[in-house]
């Protein structure tokens, strides 16, 4: 690196006992450069033990989201053209949810939620049955095919007002998947999932503020589907107290 | 009360609150438009069963509405959880409407 190269000011949230504080880095600025290209240049060049999770590179595994500038994003897919601010970058771990160390967060609450929200497969067939027909024009199917280009990234969660001031609410992404199941017509447990996504923390607690649908890296619509939870445990509502 | 049952009866309450408003802003402006005093408004509502039924309905479901909505509040910003939650919510319906009921008994009752 000569002294002309132009470099980037970076603060990085690194943790310790106390909490943490932010460490600045002057990071050389290239073309085409990532956020997670500017986090893999100061782990392999200013600091070995910066903690931060990655895999694929290319926007499908969902495991290197982080705040980039206060809001989260992917950061493999984020140009650092598109987000810096007066030549500074500021990178934490994402938002709501534990820091194990650094960059890296504990996902457990996450996917915990997703499992609170019945958002897992409820077989209704044997392998003796005839596979179900699917019309993929049907509505139902259009939903659920919207919602399954879900990544498991975060960023809704990391994005969400609504998680910030309720712990328990299961937030976008858990009841995003509780919708693409509930729509799907070989999955067997609707009524469980609207159980599920009814109790205390379900989707009623959400605002429709948007926040999900905003910073969705993939333009999903949790919102849309949070607010289709809504419509259908309302119907329920009226239609389980007649029964 | 779980969350499902709260998010109903808002949602009714302010299905039940909508009519009401319009009609209360029509009254209002047809009050004063035609230069009611408010010996002839009282003439008009005390002994009326019409308009005690009208604003005893919105009182009802401005106090349920309002109540739930600032229990989500107290939650949420507040931090307010459990019984004293629920203390909270069920406070502000009753003083809502005590006072709302105290209003309508007001200018209705003879």
């Amino acid at each position: 690196m000569t002294s002309t190269t132009k470099t980037l000011d970076v603060s990085v949230w690194r943790s310790n006992d106390t909490g943490g504080a932010y460490q600045a880095f002057a990071v050389p600025a290239q073309e085409s450069q990532t956020i997670l290209d500017v986090v893999a240049w100061i782990q392999q060049n200013e600091d070995p033990t910066l903690a931060y999770r990655f895999a694929c590179r290319v926007g499908m595994c969902g495991s290197c989201a982080m705040m980039v500038n206060g809001k989260p994003r992917w950061t493999c897919r984020t140009h650092v053209q598109k987000v810096i601010s007066g030549n500074k970058i500021e990178i934490a771990p994402l938002r709501n949810l534990p820091v194990i160390k650094d960059l890296a967060t504990d996902m457990d609450p996450f996917f915990d939620k997703w499992i609170k929200a019945e958002g897992v497969f409820h077989p209704s067939k044997t392998r003796n049955d005839a596979i179900e027909q699917i019309d993929p024009t049907s509505h139902e199917r259009t939903e659920a095919d919207i919602g399954i280009e879900c990544i498991n990234c975060s960023i809704c969660y990391a994005a969400c007002d609504a998680v910030s001031s309720n712990s328990d609410y299961l937030g976008p992404a858990a009841l995003n998947r509780a919708w693409t199941l509930f729509n799907d017509a070989k999955d067997g447990g609707k009524q469980t999932i609207l159980d599920a996504v009814s109790a205390n923390g379900g989707c009623h607690s959400c605002h429709s503020m948007g926040s999900c649908a905003e910073a969705c890296p993939n333009e999903l619509n949790p919102m849309a589907s949070i607010a289709g939870l809504k419509r259908e445990t309302a119907k329920a509502f009226f239609t389980r107290r007649k029964a | 009360m779980t969350d499902l049952r709260l998010y109903m009866a808002q949602r009714i309450s302010a299905f039940v609150m909508a009519p009401l408003v319009l009609g209360h802003i029509a009254v209002m402006i047809y009050a004063i438009q035609g230069g009611l005093s408010a010996g002839e408004i009282l003439g008009r509502t005390q002994g009326s069963f019409g308009w005690a039924l009208f604003y005893g309905t919105f009182v009802v479901a401005v106090s349920v509405h309002a109540a739930i909505g600032l229990r989500t509040i107290a939650f949420e910003v507040v931090g307010l959880k459990g019984s004293a939650l629920n203390v909270f919510a069920w406070a502000v319906f009753l003083v809502l409407f005590a006072m709302g009921a105290q209003a309508v008994y007001a200018v209705t009752a003879l």
